[in-house]
């Protein structure tokens, strides 16, 4: 067991698991298809520590998520990413 | 219209000639090194053999019957006496021969490793991996060449050595080529993919060359001189060398010479073909041409900046272009440039006639191509008729041909006044680099612009070149106006603020103008109106019975109407103005009613007056602005006069006597420091040691001597000294650059360190050793003025060449820099919908900048300038509610 939850530092944007009953609604939204959207790394970090969190489980290749980031100009300013094997 | 579908490449294949290839693919077999006979006709089964292609107009190709534009050129071939290594797979030639075992040809694993690894590469096939691939190729060789029992055929191998450039050695017994090629046969195809071969398409025995490929006569064209001597390609040369060695190495071979003899022909050829292929082979003399230039073959012809893809396919030349010095004219737009009248005959924009331009056209053609007249005329070169025909226009038939134009015909009229081209300065660093000008035609060689415009290109004018094109279709025009010309350039996507402005002059004359409000006597002052483009004059006042205009007044005729604006300029913070009113710039209902303008109101990047009326008015008022601004300057500054000199920098013997005492001073109280740290007497400040404690210590003291020595070069040089303007205004230099020149100059210093380096404890012998005292150390107590003494002068070339240094390592490395992100980012674009995408359509950014703001709209960054929106809406009176 990891002793920090990097998702607790500050510099590490707010990532959250997109539920896959919203997925569609979110892709409409934003007029592009899962294939489009930027990858994240089923190893990555980030990810291996949300699977950690209580009731979120395994998450396969495929599942959406939702990067949230402070910006100057923006206020926040929301990304998404689709998660991919490796 | 025709739907274009996108495709990718999915895969690329790399595959071997084999020699059965190169002869099936090969149009003639080549056995004579001659080109042509002595009447200039191609000699058959020659290099220059007609059944290679056709370089000359007229002649058929002998295959394929075509003419010059129609055959595409084929190949020969060179039957080898005797095999030769090629150059290109040394390295692969070197691994297969050390991983497979010399007597039966199977790499040197046990089957059950060759198993596993097959076992692996048929697992990263489906996944499709091909750098996966590769390692698990490394790791067979790197397995396999460290074995020496065949486990196999238990055979002893023996150790292979690559011998730079192509000979390779068993135990300091040399393998020939021949051998090489015998051992290679031997290899199985089942073994292929595990060394990294494709049994389909390559066998390792064709890396070793038994028939050579003659490239087609258009790869290597003869060139004829003017002179009439013809001249072969490099290519050509190498082959003529490879035949003539080839030929007799079969000769000797034949008649059965000595051994001896046939293995120095045979790495004469060997020589050959390596440079044919290339000629830059480490540990391989480069072969030469009879001039004593070396030769450039194939891989010189595709590597490195003037290489093909660098230079012919990322970059090429083109048409209707020109290039030429450049020289300011501050009568000019800032959104014009002036071409010469010779060039803007020779560049043309094509035009259809129709019923709107007919009698337009039909005049110009009666210009005929012109010719150098007082008044430019543009004129026609070249008309094409319906059926494409092309009629060149001379004097001669210009009228008649003037008469015969009809609806539909082609006219390539030179360039007149008003054509739109976009103008270009390299290095090209950033969208800014290259704008769309209006043309106007001048007298004269060079291409001339406004100053302000100097900012975006880098421009000056020691002998600057810059490039100019001119756009050819309605399209390209209309585009290049909305995107490209400079007024829609003026705020930089860099920091959102003007990067044009007025610079040197245009600032000192303009502070001239409205510092202190000065009188300008009536005639002055109309003759300086008379350079802007207004219609009305301020209302003179009378002092002493003679009518003046105010400075200001002049001024205020350029500002746009209506203008409400407040700041602090450069005087603000200075304590030169006693009363401190000159720093604030107070403009009301388009007046300037108090302040002078200086750069911080009008200069490149920082001004404030400059980015208000750009962001309130627009950027066609903006230019008009600017425009009108620069020619007011250069109106002013002709008038009052200004001048420079180095006696701007005299200063009374009393501030002499002071500046010494300030020098002094520093240096005595460095011995201080030096003393009282001898004697333990200083503490060490955290962080640091001792010495570099001192050092800090001694560094600040000396620059406060020349902080010091600026404080009193400005008390004594005042306002009416020119530099001093120059220097307030923000026009040019500033008050340290004065200091430097009337007082002392300061520490000289490398990597912001005091000089230390040199002899030894030491830094010139013309000190004590140990001497760490202010002048050993490069504190230079001179002025420009008078001059440096030796050993100043040689450490204040030593921090000059550091700057020098720094400039040069700086520029390369962010230039390679730039040219990577460049590469990496070229084919990104931005959706209609705002989203950044690349060529395959996948999302780079959901919103261009993940904020959608675009850079040169930004308000120092931020989408929305709230003060600003404040004092629009709620007018002045809110100011006070600001805290």
């Amino acid at each position: 067991m990891a002793k920090y939850n990097i998702l607790m530092h500050e510099m590490v944007p707010e990532h959250w698991l997109v539920p896959v009953k919203e997925e569609e609604k979110i892709l409409k939204s934003l007029g592009v298809t899962k294939g489009q959207l930027p990858k994240i790394r089923r190893t990555d970090p980030v990810i291996k520590t949300l699977e950690k969190a209580p009731g979120i489980g395994e998450i396969v290749p495929g599942r959406i998520i939702e990067i949230v980031r402070k910006s100057r100009t923006r206020g926040i300013a929301k990304i998404y990413r689709t998660v991919i094997g490796e | 219209m025709k739907v274009e579908i996108s495709k990718g490449i999915e895969e690329l294949k790399f595959a071997l000639l084999s020699p059965e290839e190169i002869r099936r693919m090969s149009a003639v077999k080549v056995i004579t090194p001659d080109t042509y006979d002595d009447d200039g006709y191609p000699i058959e089964k020659g290099l220059m053999d007609p059944s290679m292609g056709v370089i000359e107009p007229g002649l058929k190709c002998k295959t394929c019957g075509g003419k010059v534009d129609q055959c595409p050129g084929h190949f020969g071939h060179i039957e080898l006496a005797m095999p030769v290594v090629h150059i290109g797979f040394i390295k692969e030639i070197y691994s297969i021969l050390s991983s497979t075992c010399s007597n039966c040809g199977r790499i040197k694993l046990p089957d059950s490793n060759l198993k596993e690894f097959f076992e692996r590469i048929k697992d990263t096939a489906n996944r499709l991996s091909d750098i996966e691939y590769d390692d698990i190729v490394s790791e067979v060789e790197s397995d396999a060449s460290d074995v020496v029992i065949c486990p196999h055929c238990h055979f002893e191998n023996e150790k292979v050595a690559l011998d730079k450039p192509t000979t390779f050695r068993e135990e300091g017994k040399k393998l020939t080529p021949k051998e090489i090629r015998e051992r290679f046969e031997k290899i199985q195809n089942d073994d292929l993919p595990l060394i990294g071969l494709d049994p389909k398409v390559a066998r390792p025995e064709w890396m070793i060359l038994t028939v050579f490929p003659v490239p087609p006569v258009n790869v290597r064209p003869t060139i004829t001189l003017e002179t009439g001597e013809r001249s072969e390609d490099d290519l050509t040369h190498k082959l003529v060398d490879v035949i003539r060695i080839n030929q007799r190495l079969r000769e000797n071979r034949d008649q059965g010479s000595p051994q001896l003899i046939i293995e120095d022909l045979w790495d004469l050829l060997q020589y050959h073909v390596t440079t044919y292929f290339d000629n830059q082979t480490p540990g391989t003399p480069p072969a030469r041409h009879r001039s004593g230039r070396s030769l450039k073959t194939l891989v010189q012809r595709l590597k490195g900046k003037e290489g093909r893809f660098r230079s012919n396919l990322s970059g090429k030349r083109v048409n209707f272009s020109a290039r030429t010095v450049i020289s300011p004219e501050p009568f000019l737009s800032i959104n014009q440039v002036g071409v010469p009248a010779k060039a803007a005959r020779e560049l043309t924009v094509t035009e259809t006639v129709t019923e709107h331009n007919f009698e337009r056209l039909k005049e110009m053609i009666k210009n005929g191509p012109g010719v150098e007249e007082a008044v430019y005329r543009p004129g026609v070169n070249y008309v094409y008729r319906i059926d494409g025909s092309r009629i060149k226009i001379s004097e001669k038939n210009s009228a008649e041909v003037a008469e015969k134009m009809e609806l539909g015909w082609q006219v390539e009229r030179q360039m007149e006044d008003g054509d739109i081209v976009l103008f270009n300065r390299q290095p090209s660093l950033h969208r800014m680099s290259m704008m769309a000008h209006e043309v106007r035609v001048l007298p004269y060689r060079t291409f001339r612009f406004n100053l302000a415009v100097c900012a975006p290109y880098n421009a000056d004018f020691d002998g600057d070149e810059m490039n100019l094109h001119v756009l050819q279709s309605q399209e390209a025009r209309a585009e290049a106006e909305i995107l490209m010309k400079v007024q829609e350039n003026f705020l930089s996507p860099r920091f959102g603020g003007p990067i044009m402005g007025a610079i040197h002059d245009h600032i000192t004359a303009l502070f001239m103008l409205t510092y202190r409000n000065p009188l300008i006597p009536l005639e002055t002052g109309l003759h300086i109106m008379s350079y802007i483009d207004v219609d009305r004059t301020p209302e003179p006042v009378e002092v002493d019975g003679k009518r003046y205009f105010k400075g200001r007044d002049i001024f205020s005729l350029v500002l746009p109407e209506g203008v409400n604006l407040e700041f602090k300029g450069k005087l603000a913070d200075k304590s030169l103005d006693p009363n401190g009113t000159e720093g604030l710039i107070r403009i009301e209902k388009g007046k300037l009613v108090n302040g002078a303008i200086d750069e911080n109101a009008i200069g490149q990047s920082k001004g404030a007056l400059l980015d208000y009326v750009l962001r309130k008015y627009g950027n066609a008022e903006g230019a008009k602005f600017l425009d009108n601004l620069t020619r007011l300057a250069a109106g002013v500054i002709s008038f009052i006069g200004f001048s420079t000199g180095i006696d701007d920098e005299d200063v009374p013997g009393e501030a002499k006597a002071q500046l010494r005492e300030v020098g002094n001073e520093a240096v005595q109280k460095v011995e201080k420091l030096i003393e009282n740290y001898r004697n333990g007497l200083i503490g060490m400040e955290p962080g640091k040691t001792l010495e570099d404690t001192l050092e800090s210590m001694v560094m600040k003291a000396l620059s406060q001597a020349r902080e010091k020595s600026s404080e009193i070069a400005s008390h004594y040089l005042g306002m009416d000294n020119s530099t001093v303007i120059m220097a307030r205004s923000g026009a040019r230099a500033n008050m340290m650059n004065l200091a430097q020149m009337a007082g002392i100059i300061g520490q000289q210093s490398i990597r912001g360190q005091r000089q230390h380096r040199g002899y030894t404890n030491r830094t010139l012998p013309h000190f004590q050793k140990g001497d760490i005292g202010a002048y050993a150390r490069g504190f230079v107590s001179s002025s420009y003025k008078e001059g440096l003494n030796p050993t100043e002068y040689f450490f204040h070339a030593t921090g000059g060449r550091e700057g020098l240094v720094d400039i040069a390592v700086r520029t390369s490395r962010s230039g390679y820099m730039q040219r990577r992100l460049i590469n990496a980012l070229e084919d990104l674009k931005v959706s209609e919908e705002g989203k950044v995408l690349d060529t395959e359509g996948s999302i780079i950014q959901l919103e261009y900048g993940e904020d959608g703001t675009d850079p040169s709209r930004s308000i120092k960054g931020d989408s929305v300038d709230v003060d600003y929106l404040v004092k629009e809406i709620f007018g002045t009176k809110y100011e006070g509610g600001k805290k």
